[in-house]
C-alpha cells in the first residue's frame, strides 16, 4: 500500500541532491585521555546509504552518536547541509539495542510523533501508517517490550522514521537479529533509502553492506583509513587494515 | 501472675477488634471513615505535588539538584511530633496562619500528612525516574525532549514503580500519629482518627482495646497494600508483557 | 480538574459547622468520661458543638495564650489565677472538685498506707527502695505532685521516674513497674489497666483538687467566641451543668464534685 507522507514541516527545504548531508572536519573526540576519534575529516551522508565499517573500537559508534549530538567532540567541526533549527531535528539514530518506553507498539509512536510536532488529530493515523509500514499493524496495541527483537528494531525504525529525517544513523541494526528478522529490517531500511533519506549505517555484516551501501568508510584507530564506493571496498581494498579486516586477521 | 493470664490482654484484644467490626459500631465507622479520607487526601496531594518534583530532580540537570535530594532524602525522617509542632506554630492563632482558623480541623491533619507523605514520594520518585532516566536518555536526546517533557514521559513509564512510592507514603501517613494529635487535638467526632483514638485509649488503660483497634488498622493497611499491588500487577502485565 | 476538587475538599474541613466552641482542657476530665456524659446534654440545649482538646493542664493553658480555644477547664488554681491576672482569661470561676490520691502495688512495699498524712507517705516511698512515677510534664497533676513532697521531689532518674507523659501513660508505667503514682481520683476509677495496684493514701486535705473554667478574653484573642463560651461557662457553672456533673457516676461512686458558688 501507498505510505502517506509523513507530517513535515513546510519550512524543511530537501538537501540538494550533489551536496553531503553533513561535513566533517578534523573531528577529535577524547575518552579517558584515549583519543577515541582522532582527526576525522569527511562529507557524510551523501546520497544513499554509506556502511561505516571498521573493528570494534574504532570510534564508529562514537562518530556516530557525535553527529546526533548525543557527544561533544574535543576539535573539529560538524557542518550540516541545513541550517540549525531547534524546531525541526533532521537527524534521527537507531540504536544497537531498542530503547522502547514502557507502552504499547503504537503510543510508542504516538509519543514519538508528538514530540516531532505532529498534530494531535494527525498522531494515531501516522503512527498506524507508521506500524502498517513495519508490518506490525497486528500489534498495535501490544505492549513494545513485549514484541520480538526484529519487530522492536522495526518498531524503532519506524519511529526513527516518523521524524521524516534527512540523515538516518543506524548503529548495527541487526546485530542481534536472526536473518529472517535481519531481511525485513533491511527492507525497510531500502525503502527509506528509496524514499531519498541518506542513511549512515554500521554494520560487521559485509554481506548487509553490499546489499544496502553505496559507499564504505572504513575507520581503524579513530582515523577514516578507507573511503570508496562498496563494490570498489570489497573487491579491492586499498588500505592494509581494511585488507586485514575482511581476512578476519587480528587488527592492532 | 499465672502463665493462662499472660496472653489474656491478646485475645480480648481480638474478641474487642472482632466486635466492633461485626457490630459495625459508629463510632469506630465515623473514626475509620476520618483516617481514610485525611489519609486519601494527603497522599493524592502528596502524589500531585512529589511525583513532578522527584521526576525533575530524577532527570533534571541544574544548580542545587543534589543538595535537593539531600534535602529531600533528609526529610524523609522527619519526626511527626516536629512536624506537628511546626504546624502547630504556623497554624495557631497566635501563628502567622492563625487567621485561616485551620488548628483543630482535618485540613490541618491532611496539611500535617502530607508535609510528612510528599518527601517519602518525591524521594522514591526521583530513585524510580533516574534509573528509568539511564536508559532512556540517549532517545530524548535524539528527540530533542526538554526536561519538562522528559519528567512527563518517565512519570507515565514508571507508573507501576510508583504505585509503591504512593502506597510507602500511604502507609506513613496511616500509621502516624505524633502530627495529627498535635494539629487535630483528637476532639471526638471532629479530628479523632484510628491512630489517635489508639493513643486515647491506651491512656485510659484500655490496652485490649487500643490492641484490638491497632489490630483493625493492621489489616486494613494490609487490605490496601494488597489491593494496590494486586491492581498494579495486573496492570503490569497488560502494558508490560 | 483534579485541583479545585482538592482545594473544595480542603475548605471543607474549615467550613464545617460555624457554632462550635474549642475547649482547652485537662486530661482527667475527658479520659474519666465525663465529657461524654454532660456534653451531649449541653450541645442539646444549645445547638453549640463543644470541641474538647485534652492535652494536659500545662499544654492546655499554653494553647490558650495562643488563643486556640475559647474555653479553659483545668486544674491548677494559681496557674489559672495567673493566666486571667496576665490578661489572658475574663474571669475564673470553681466548677468542681475531685481529690488527688496515692497509688501503689497492692502489697505497698514502703508501708504508705500507714502513714498519716501524704507528706509522710511520700517520705516513705523515698526512703524505701519502691520506685514513684511522676508524671513530669508540667501539668495540673505534676504541679501539685511537686509540691507536696516536704523536701521536694527526689532526683529524677533514681527511683524517681519522670515519664514525661499524660496520666495515662505514666499509669501504663506505674503499672507495669510496680510503681507509686500521684493521679486524679477520677482517673484513677476509669482506668482499665490497674493490674495489682490500688489507692493506698487519701483523704489528706493536701489533695483537694479543684477544677476551673475560664473564658478566654476577647482582648488577648480577637478569634473568641464570646458569646458561645460565655455560655458555656454559665451553663457548667449554672444548676443544670453542676446537676449533669453530680449525677456523672462510675457504678456508685460519683467521680466529680460540683461546688460553683453563684
Amino acid at each position: 500500500m501507498a505510505d502517506p507522507l509523513p507530517f513535515r514541516p513546510p519550512a524543511a527545504a530537501p538537501v540538494m541532491p550533489d551536496r553531503p548531508a553533513v561535513r566533517i572536519e578534523d573531528l577529535r573526540l577524547t575518552r579517558r585521555w584515549r583519543k577515541v576519534i582522532d582527526g576525522i575529516s569527511a562529507d557524510l551522508g551523501t546520497p544513499g546509504c554509506t556502511a561505516i565499517m571498521g573493528p570494534n573500537g574504532a570510534g564508529k559508534s562514537l562518530l556516530l552518536r557525535t553527529i546526533a549530538g548525543l557527544e561533544k567532540p574535543q576539535g573539529g567541526t560538524i557542518t550540516f547541509a541545513w541550517p540549525p533549527t531547534p524546531e525541526k531535528r533532521r537527524v534521527a539514530l537507531v540504536f544497537q539495542r531498542p530503547v522502547l518506553l514502557r507502552r504499547t507498539a503504537l503510543a510508542n509512536l504516538v509519543h514519538a510523533l508528538r514530540q516531532f510536532g505532529v498534530p494531535r488529530a494527525a498522531r494515531t493515523d501516522q503512527a498506524m501508517a507508521l506500524l502498517e509500514r513495519a508490518d506490525l499493524a497486528h500489534a498495535a496495541k501490544t505492549p513494545a517490550r513485549a514484541l520480538s527483537g526484529g519487530e522492536q528494531q522495526r518498531l524503532a525504525l519506524v519511529r526513527a522514521l516518523g521524524q521524516a529525517p534527512d540523515l538516518l544513523l543506524l548503529d548495527e541494526p541487526s546485530a542481534s537479529l536472526d536473518p529472517r528478522a535481519t531481511a525485513a529490517l533491511e527492507r525497510l531500511i531500502r525503502q527509506a533509502i528509496h524514499d531519498g533519506v541518506r542513511v549512515l549505517l554500521i554494520t560487521h555484516d559485509r554481506g548487509q553492506a553490499r546489499r544496502l551501501a553505496n559507499r564504505v568508510v572504513f575507520l581503524h584507530a579513530g582515523r577514516v583509513t578507507e573511503d570508496t564506493p562498496s563494490d570498489r571496498f570489497f573487491d579491492v581494498a586499498q588500505s592494509p587494515q581494511a585488507r586485514a579486516y575482511l581476512n578476519g586477521d587480528l587488527l592492532l | 501472675m499465672v502463665n493462662k493470664d499472660a496472653m489474656e490482654p491478646f485475645t480480648t484484644a481480638f474478641a474487642n477488634a472482632w466486635h466492633l467490626i461485626w457490630t459495625a459500631d459508629a463510632d469506630l465507622m465515623g473514626v475509620l471513615a476520618l483516617s481514610f479520607q485525611v489519609t486519601g487526601l494527603a497522599v493524592l496531594v502528596s502524589c500531585l505535588i512529589g511525583f513532578p518534583l522527584g521526576a525533575i530532580l530524577g532527570v533534571g540537570r541544574f544548580a542545587g539538584r543534589s543538595a535537593s535530594l539531600v534535602a529531600i532524602n533528609a526529610l524523609m525522617g522527619l519526626p511527626p511530633v516536629v512536624v506537628g509542632l511546626g504546624l502547630y506554630l504556623l497554624l495557631s492563632r497566635a501563628g502567622p496562619l492563625g487567621v485561616f482558623g485551620l488548628l483543630y480541623t482535618p485540613t490541618a491533619m491532611v496539611i500535617a500528612q502530607t508535609v510528612l507523605v510528599t518527601p517519602i514520594v518525591a524521594a522514591l520518585t526521583a530513585q524510580v525516574t533516574e534509573e528509568m532516566h539511564r536508559e532512556y536518555r540517549d532517545l530524548f536526546a535524539t528527540m530533542g525532549m526538554g526536561q519538562v517533557q522528559q519528567a512527563a514521559t518517565l512519570l507515565w513509564d514508571g507508573r507501576f514503580a510508583l504505585t509503591t512510592a504512593a502506597l510507602a507514603g500511604t502507609g506513613r501517613a496511616f500509621a502516624e500519629v505524633g502530627a495529627v494529635m498535635i494539629v487535630g487535638g483528637n476532639i471526638d467526632h471532629v479530628t479523632r482518627v484510628m491512630t489517635t483514638t489508639i493513643a486515647l485509649e491506651t491512656s485510659r488503660g484500655e490496652l485490649a482495646l487500643a490492641l484490638g483497634l491497632g489490630l483493625i488498622l493492621l489489616v486494613l493497611s494490609l487490605a490496601i497494600n494488597a489491593g494496590v499491588m494486586g491492581l498494579r500487577n495486573m496492570g503490569m502485565r497488560l502494558a508490560h508483557g | 480538574m483534579k485541583a479545585p476538587m482538592i482545594a473544595a475538599a480542603l475548605l471543607a474541613g474549615a467550613a464545617q459547622a460555624d457554632t462550635f466552641i474549642t475547649v482547652q482542657s485537662t486530661t482527667s476530665t475527658q479520659n474519666s468520661g465525663l465529657y461524654d456524659a454532660i456534653l451531649p446534654i449541653f450541645e442539646a440545649e444549645t445547638g453549640i458543638d463543644v470541641r474538647v482538646v485534652a492535652v494536659g493542664t500545662g499544654q492546655a493553658l499554653r494553647n490558650a495564650r495562643s488563643c486556640d480555644g475559647d474555653v479553659l477547664l483545668v486544674h491548677a488554681k494559681e496557674a489559672e489565677e495567673a493566666f486571667v491576672t496576665d490578661g489572658f482569661g475574663l474571669t475564673r470561676q470553681d466548677v468542681m472538685y475531685n481529690d488527688f490520691v496515692l497509688i501503689g502495688p497492692v502489697d505497698d512495699p514502703a508501708n504508705v498506707a500507714d502513714q498519716n498524712s501524704i507528706a509522710e507517705a511520700l517520705v516513705a516511698v523515698a526512703a524505701s527502695d519502691a520506685p514513684f512515677a511522676s508524671r513530669g510534664d508540667d501539668s495540673g497533676t505534676h504541679r501539685r505532685e511537686v509540691s507536696l513532697w516536704p523536701d521536694g521531689p527526689p532526683a529524677s532518674g533514681t527511683t524517681y521516674l519522670e515519664t514525661g507523659q499524660g496520666m495515662g501513660a505514666t499509669l501504663n508505667i506505674a503499672a507495669a513497674l510496680q510503681a507509686y503514682s500521684l493521679t486524679d481520683r477520677a482517673t484513677w476509677l476509669t482506668f482499665a489497666n490497674t493490674d495489682g495496684m490500688t489507692i493506698l493514701h487519701e483523704g489528706d486535705p493536701a489533695l483537694f483538687n479543684q477544677y476551673g473554667v475560664i473564658v478566654i478574653s476577647p482582648q488577648a484573642c480577637p478569634s473568641v467566641k464570646l458569646e458561645d463560651a460565655q455560655r458555656f461557662a454559665d451553663w457548667i457553672t449554672g444548676d443544670t451543668g453542676q446537676s449533669a456533673i453530680a449525677s456523672y457516676r462510675l457504678g456508685e461512686t460519683q467521680l466529680f464534685t460540683p461546688n460553683a458558688t453563684r
